[in-house]
């Protein structure tokens, strides 16, 4: 799959290291011990079943569960490795704010249901120091129209929007301050079937043009394969199988993925 | 006779106004934390006071802890010293602690107040307290009570200018016109009651003390005399205070904040000043002028 231009140098450098995360709930319940390297402009999958720990897992990444060992390092645009759990509260909520996204499962989770979609997209600009009402309000048209919804709606709030419109409003508004690193977590949950294709196509082009980093949880084999270059399969907190996504997918070695596979219908 | 004895007695079995002297204790030191840090809210022990919150509890356990008997009182609400709920306090506290009370702002040590700053300009060592309903600026958009403090500590305020920024989608100007978000000694950012933006100026730099006690919600928090209070807004969309095209119908005032008053049916309204006490003072000068040069 075709992705942003890199140079070797930063290429061979991971933007993100995770080592060792364990966070459980009760014994096998929960994440037991997960290792990987992302690096600039990549998307993992992260798929398994129902209570597999993708969803805690993401959180112990992206900075709302605190794990209860491993690390996590990432490398900022100063190019300073940060280790995650270790840098002040204030530090990490300014790296969450600017150079991380987090898109959630359901829209109203990760948006402001009764302020205006403009608002919703320029409050992480009005975070970072964004004084001019001008300013938020463009901001917030181009990227209305950067995720296919019309600008006269910017007035509007989620409430009236659609399923399909508020999950694109989600990204909308993690994006306006160019992150680095997205974190999703089953961003076409719950959106009948043309949607998630629209949906999908959408998240591949801006990915793609932005050159961002993904990591993706989602239980759709499908959207796996569309969206993540490397694919991780998990099963009761523990990876078992990780790869790249064709590789996975069409040589499932471990009987759990071969599981997985075998179960998609149609397939 | 001792004087404790001399003031149980002519407070009828009270202590010096109304409360205990373990609770103004505690609410001094309260006071002290908020002071030492402008704009930070101070948990402290409410007590039950002898009216319903919402009536002035928080600004009349301040107000008694702060009290000597030297001191001067004055109480305002809506900026009047005649209404019900002024009256009350003022006689509540002139029972309690025996104190002089007065309507005149510039006689007044300690003026306890609901809704308003008086217009006559305050002066070094006056007390200005506030009775507080909602402490908590950032109450409307987060209502978990640890997350907003780590707003606070963290200077995460982006969110107050989210409201802002809904005002001028939808009324195509800063809408809010009362309670109106300001930022104190650079750091906090606070709810200054609710009074009305007009009278957010006359907090910066005031020279008075400014107390707020919040009865129902338990917190005190306060401005120390000489320091910075900005309200918060956008580059192009600047803080604007009311203004009026009508004058006041007693006194002819163009720059206080004027009251709109129904006379009857058909539509017939005036304005007139909300501070009683400043267009009292201006009628009589109007007055005096007049006999010196008829």
């Amino acid at each position: 799959m075709m992705h942003a231009e890199q140079t070797p140098m930063e290429a061979a450098t991971p933007l993100l290291q995770v080592q060792g995360i364990r966070k459980l709930y009760a014994p096998g319940k929960g994440v037991d011990g997960v290792d990987f390297d992302l690096y600039p402009g990549e998307i993992l999958g992260i798929v398994g079943e129902s209570g597999s720990g993708k969803t805690t897992l993401l959180g112990c990444l992206s900075g709302s569960l605190i794990p209860d060992q491993g690390r996590v390092f990432y490398r900022n645009r100063d190019d300073r490795k940060l280790d995650l759990y270790n840098i002040s509260e204030s530090d990490r909520r300014v790296l969450l704010r600017t150079e991380w996204g987090v898109v959630h499962q359901h829209a109203r989770d990760g948006l402001r249901m009764s302020v205006s979609a403009g608002a919703n997209i320029g409050e992480r600009l009005m975070a970072v120091g964004g004084r001019h009402y001008g300013q938020l309000r463009e901001a917030g048209e181009n990227w209305l129209r950067e995720v296919e919804i019309d600008p006269v709606r910017i007035n509007d709030t989620p409430r009236t929007f659609s399923g399909g419109m508020q999950q694109r409003l989600q990204i909308a508004r993690n994006l306006v301050t160019g992150p680095r690193l997205i974190f999703m977590d089953e961003p076409t949950g719950g959106l009948d079937v043309s949607v998630q294709a629209r949906l999908l196509d959408l998240l591949r082009n801006l990915v793609m043009d932005l050159g961002l980093a993904v990591v993706l949880v989602t239980h759709d084999l499908a959207v796996a394969r569309l969206l993540s270059h490397r694919l991780m399969v998990m099963k009761q907190g523990k990876v078992v199988e990780h790869g790249l996504t064709d590789q996975v997918l069409d040589d499932p070695r471990h009987p759990y993925t071969q599981l997985l596979v075998s179960s998609v219908l149609g397939n | 006779m001792s004087l404790r004895q001399e003031q149980i007695n002519e407070t009828g079995g009270y202590n010096f106004a109304y409360l205990d002297e373990q609770t103004k204790r505690m609410i001094r030191r309260g006071l002290l934390k908020a002071l030492a840090i402008p704009g930070y809210q101070v948990p402290f022990g409410g007590r039950e006071m002898p009216l319903p919150y919402g009536w002035g509890t928080g600004g009349m356990q301040v107000t008694a802890t702060v009290i000597g008997r030297d001191d001067t009182l004055k109480v305002i609400d809506q900026g009047a010293d005649d209404t019900t709920n002024a009256i009350s306090i003022r006689r509540f506290f002139a029972r309690t602690a025996g104190v002089k009370t007065t309507e005149v702002t510039t006689e007044a040590t300690i003026i306890q107040t609901r809704h308003r700053i008086p217009e006559t300009p305050l002066r070094s060592g006056q007390i200005l307290v506030y009775q507080v309903p909602i402490p908590e600026p950032l109450r409307f958009i987060e209502p978990r009570e640890v997350e907003t403090r780590t707003m606070h500590a963290l200077r995460e305020y982006g969110v107050m200018h989210v409201k802002l920024y809904e005002d001028i989608a939808r009324h195509g100007h800063i809408a809010t016109t009362y309670a109106y978000p300001v930022k104190v000694n650079n750091h906090y950012v606070m709810d200054p009651s609710p009074i009305p933006k007009f009278d957010n100026p006359k907090m910066d730099l005031c020279p008075a003390l400014q107390l707020f006690g919040a009865g129902r919600e338990k917190r005190i928090y306060a401005i120390p005399p000489y320091t910075r209070v900005r309200s918060l807004d956008f580059e192009d969309y600047p803080f604007e205070i009311q203004r009026w095209e009508e004058s006041c119908e007693f006194c002819g005032a163009t720059d206080s904040f004027l009251d709109e008053v129904i006379t009857d049916d058909q539509g017939g309204r005036i304005f007139v000043c909300s501070d009683t006490d400043y267009c009292r003072q201006r009628q009589q000068q109007t007055a005096a002028n007049k006999e010196t040069c008829p």
